[in-house]
């Protein structure tokens, strides 16, 4: 925090590490505005986790305490380490090093839970969904870094790489943006990484993990920008994440699984503004996402550990027996819909104004069509949201009590002053986007050239009010109205039977993991087994078979010499014979 | 006595790296143009009648492995000083252990030809004594019939390899005239239809030793009917003398050959890193698993020495020393877990950190290393085989990078597998029955590894520092 107050302008400092054949790698640093606060933003989530996480895990659930405390918190901090490192790195391979180490802590803390069975098959979904991404971020980082002869950040941006290159590396790029940040298609890990414990989950969703793609994405910014075809693709695969990601939110029943829904469409925003040309819209997002996100997490897991399950329809009516984790969770979800004055509404309103600016002026690096899909998935997306926070406030505080539990109460003080510390961002972190230091910090934050600041965002705030700002907050009205009208017709019912037969379809999520399990898992495997079996029946076969095809020559040689007296007699006689012959032909051509 | 003399030697091939700076002036004057230039050098005749010279000399290409197989011999004989494996007595298991030492340093030393093909035959026989003899699970015959099989056949193929080399060798020496590599290097004297001969025969022999699919299939069964030990220095040093001389002798002597069959040798690196990677998806033997899993590192060494680029062949020496120190590693820990529960099937092993936390914590640390996490020994290897196949540019390297890396990701998809099926989960009967503890040797065996891989992931110039030059000076002469 003393960092972001004294930080004025870009500070960088490097040293060589290691040199391979004229490629250098340094071991660099580099601050500026966005890295202080997203660095501020990601040790001020591990705190309160950390914090939390003494109560979640010590007191536990009641029938077994946990005992692999101490490397659950080790695994934090590394994982928040790892994740700093990615926000600080001046160099594409220290980045990489950050961002699979970020992998490896989430793998190890997702399979944390022994008490789950899926918790280790979710753990290495996440870990190998990543990895399938992070193969196209090496050859991205390959590719600039061979290009531009150097792995330095500041190196590679200056660079000229060719259009070729370029378009291929920021593709190549996008791969492993969309494994970490759970971008359609690689988005399959992050619903199922639900198996972890709860503040992982806030961990992992609001500050470290998801986050580092869309950070990475802003610190490369100039290198997309010059690329539209990169930029076409990740609005489309921003504004399908961002649609599949709310609708998939709406017929959950797994509480945590609504707001991992949740997360992927929030991204989905944040990749959005991205593909329009708007880092700082992004960036924005990010932070007051990781706030609420954070913020619901966390109390979630206090309703979890009061209630002693995740499902929604085993809650209810927990208004009146938690009413400090009912305030917080109202703030949080209020923020994730986009409730003015929350901050939501702030840095959601940023990431709209900048794809209606595109799709109705189209001066951006982006083409128009772009905007215009953005634009309406975003505007949807806000619907679509409203209504399944609605759903789930009324489900889980609202209505009669579903659980058997006689008296769920409010957490003990370590889990509740984290998520009342985190309240007062997500409800106030968007007014910071008035015009003043916060915004300029982000303004100045990509590593943009001087004239290339992004002229779709005024240079003096990241929040203008238009009147379209009314066009989503009547699609908020509208959703949140459906939601509640649906629950006041019938109070034990879930809204989400108003969805119908589609229902089972969105919460398979269009049934996505099936189609990954068809189309990737089964075919290695099979591929695997004929690997195998050809292996050791044809390549170790031919050796083996050559071993034994010389043993039978062998023996054939052997018994052909076992002769008796008169056939041997004559062999060699024979053989006598047929030397003289050639000695005789030698000598006579000789 | 025998570990006492593994360490001794330990303590000299690092005080090696101490005279280097008297060592390496002594030997590079600045118009010395030699391509190899070593810091310190023995030569002395040896046998004037066929003009042969014990030629000895250690570089920075040679000294990390020299090190290397100085401190896993040490840390193998003082881990047969706790635990000698049945079948034989343990003076004698340490005694051979040195005996593969000497030929293992040697081949790393050797700066003549034949000397090298001398040390790199020493080290056949007393490893097959060691697979045979001490190997195997059980004294019954089937096991003992299964040792005799694969020592006969690790035997059998690389001796058929060797007969490769010493032809190779000869068709280099006949051409020549010497023996000796200093003098060799670069090719010079050689005409272009001989160094293609000569590189054909040479990188077949050295692909056996690697090993290089399709030639590979004497490895899994040798690792698996190995002792540990034997494991460990299989897989830790021996393989290395296969890409070590390719890197030293087939690519210095013969630099017009490499060129020519440099395509054909990256494919084949590429494959044994698919392939290598997919039998591991379908492996149910957790030793078997490990072995096979050389294959495929190799394969990424092999397709750094096949870029032929200075980024190449400094990914391949950190690969191989990484792989040393992590394959090393991970058949202690394999061989740990059989000694314990006697069984290495996937089938039988589950929950592994419920009865054996340390043990497996150690298993997913070894095993997160071997899958080129960035911050461990392993990343760099693989990474920058992949960087310099980027490099090379054109569409042939270009699929072979991008081949390799979907390798990369298999190679993650099995080690995890590998560690779901042995570490999560419900622990099975035999599990259950595991204690937590580990011996005190074991741990001295171990630690080592474990602070290798993390000092060699975090500071790469302990390897590369000092093979900078020399692999300056040796792609100097291959892409001229």
């Amino acid at each position: 925090m003393a960092l972001l107050v004294t930080l004025d302008g870009p500070a960088e400092s490097s040293a060589t590490w290691i040199e391979l054949g004229g490629l250098t790698v340094t071991l660099g640093v580099r601050l500026d505005g966005a890295a202080a606060l997203v660095a501020v933003a990601v040790t001020a989530v591990a705190l309160a986790v950390q914090t939390y996480s003494t109560g979640y895990l010590r007191q536990g659930p009641p029938e077994e305490p946990d005992h692999r405390y101490p490397p659950y918190a080790a695994q934090v901090s590394l994982f928040t380490a790892a994740m700093l490192l990615v926000v600080v790195s001046g160099d594409l391979i220290l980045l990489l090093v950050g961002w699979e180490v970020m992998g490896l802590c989430s793998y190890l803390l997702i399979a944390h839970d022994r008490r789950l069975p899926e918790a280790p098959a979710a753990a290495m979904k996440a870990f190998l969904v990543t990895r399938v991404g992070d193969v196209g971020f090496l050859l991205g980082i390959a590719l600039l870094g061979v290009s531009a002869g150097s792995f330095r950040i500041a190196d590679v941006l200056a660079h000229d790489h060719g259009t070729t290159t370029l378009t291929a590396a920021c593709l190549l790029l996008l791969a492993g943006v969309a494994g970490k940040s759970a971008q359609f298609p690689l988005h399959t890990w992050l619903p199922d990484a639900m198996a972890g414990p709860t503040p992982i989950s806030a961990l992992i969703h609001a500050a470290t993990m998801v986050a580092a793609g869309v950070y990475a994405v802003t610190r490369l910014w100039s290198l997309f920008e010059a690329t539209p075809t990169a930029l076409v693709v990740l609005g489309i695969m921003a504004s399908v994440t961002l649609l599949l990601g709310a609708l998939a939110a709406t017929a959950q029943d797994d509480i945590k699984r609504v707001l991992a829904w949740s997360t992927v469409s929030q991204i989905g925003y944040m990749t959005g503004a991205l593909a329009v040309g708007s880092p700082p819209a992004a960036l924005f997002h990010l932070l007051t996402h990781a706030a609420f996100k954070a913020l619901l997490f966390l109390a979630a897991g206090a309703v979890i550990h009061a209630v002693g399950t995740t499902l929604m329809s085993r809650m209810g009516g927990l208004r009146s027996s938690m009413p400090v984790t009912f305030w917080c969770t109202l703030i949080g979800l209020g923020a994730l819909a986009g409730v003015p004055p929350l901050s939501g509404f702030w840095s959601k309103e940023g990431v709209l104004a900048a794809a209606e600016q595109t799709a109705l002026h189209g001066d951006g690096p982006a083409p128009a069509w772009l905007g215009w899909l953005v634009w309406l998935a975003a505007l949807v997306g806000v619907a679509v949201t409203a209504w399944y926070a609605t759903r789930l406030l009324l489900r889980t505080f609202f209505g009669a009590t579903r659980t058997p539990l006689p008296q769920p109460h409010d957490p003990p003080a370590v889990l509740r002053w984290p998520v009342l510390a985190l309240a007062v961002p997500a409800a106030l972190l968007g007014l910071a986007g008035f015009p003043g230091w916060f915004s300029r910090h982000l303004q100045a934050g990509p590593p943009v050239g001087s004239d290339a600041v992004s002229d779709l965002m005024p240079p003096d705030g990241l929040i203008h009010l238009t009147p379209t700002v009314l066009l989503p907050l009547a699609l908020l009205v509208i959703g949140a109205g459906l939601a509640w009208a649906g629950w006041r017709r019938d109070r034990t019912a879930d809204p989400a039977a108003a969805l119908g037969p589609l229902r089972p379809v969105l919460a398979r999520a269009f049934r996505l993991d099936d189609v990954q399990h068809t189309v990737v898992v089964r075919p290695t495997t099979a591929v695997a087994r004929m690997a195998r079996t050809t292996d050791e029946r044809v390549v170790d076969g031919a050796v083996t078979g050559t071993g034994r095809a010389a043993r039978v020559l062998g023996c054939g040689l052997g018994v052909l010499h076992r002769a008796a007296l008169p056939r041997a007699a004559a062999a060699v006689l024979a053989g006598a014979l047929l030397i003289g012959l050639a000695a005789v032909l030698i000598g006579a051509t000789a | 006595m025998g570990t006492v003399a593994a360490a001794l030697t330990l303590v000299a091939a690092v005080a090696l790296l101490g005279g280097r700076a008297a060592g390496w002036s002594a030997y590079a004057p600045p118009d010395a143009a030699g391509a190899v230039r070593p810091w310190h050098a023995v030569d002395l005749p040896w046998v004037p009648g066929l003009d042969l010279r014990f030629h000895l000399g250690v570089d920075g290409i040679s000294w990390p492995l020299v090190v290397l197989t100085a401190l896993l011999t040490l840390l193998c004989c003082g881990y047969s000083l706790w635990r000698v494996p049945g079948g034989g007595s343990g003076r004698a298991l340490v005694a051979l252990l040195l005996v593969v030492e000497v030929g293992i340093l040697g081949t790393f030393l050797a700066l003549d030809l034949v000397l090298f093909f001398l040390f790199f035959e020493v080290v056949l026989l007393p490893m097959y004594a060691i697979i045979v003899g001490w190997g195997g699970d059980g004294t019954d015959p089937v096991s003992l019939d299964a040792r005799r099989r694969a020592g006969r056949k690790f035997a059998l193929y690389t001796l058929f390899g060797s007969v490769l080399l010493l032809v190779g060798v000869y068709v280099v020496v006949a051409a020549a005239g010497t023996a000796d590599i200093v003098t060799l290097t670069g090719g010079a004297e050689l005409s272009r239809a001989t160094q293609l001969a000569a590189f054909t025969l040479l990188a077949l022999a050295f692909a056996v030793k690697s090993p290089l699919w399709p030639l590979h299939s004497w490895l899994p069964d040798a690792h698996t009917q190995a002792p540990t030990v034997g494991s460990v220095l299989l897989a830790g040093v021996l393989l290395k003398m296969g890409t070590y001389g390719l890197i030293r002798v087939a690519l210095g002597v013969t630099p017009e050959g490499a060129r020519w069959a440099a395509p054909v040798l990256g494919v084949l690196a590429v494959a044994a890193i698919l392939i290598g990677s997919l039998v591991c998806l379908a492996q149910t033997e957790l030793k078997r698993l490990i072995a096979y899993s050389s294959v495929g590192h190799m394969g990424f060494v092999l397709l750094g020495v096949a870029t032929l680029t200075a980024t190449g062949i400094q990914a391949a020496l950190i690969g191989n020393v990484a792989h040393g120190i992590i394959t090393g590693l991970l058949f202690f820990l394999a061989g740990a877990i059989k000694d314990r529960i006697h069984t290495g099937a996937l089938t039988e092993l589950s929950g592994l950190r419920e009865t054996a936390p340390r043990l497996s914590g150690l298993l997913a640390f070894a095993a997160v290393a071997s899958l080129g996490l960035p911050g461990l020994a392993g990343f760099w290897g693989e990474a920058f085989a992949v960087v310099a196949a980027v490099e090379s540019g054109g569409a042939l390297w270009t699929t072979l990078a991008v081949l390799a890396a979907i390798g990369g990701a298999l190679t993650a998809a099995y080690l995890l597998r590998m560690l779901r099926r042995v570490t999560h989960g419900e622990p099975t009967p035999v599990v259950a029955a595991l204690g937590p503890g580990l011996a005190r040797a074991e741990l001295v065996a171990w630690v080592p590894l474990v602070l290798l891989a993390l000092a060699v992931g975090l500071a790469p110039t302990l390897v590369l520092g000092v093979a900078e030059a020399p692999v300056d000076a040796l792609v100097g002469v291959v892409a001229r």
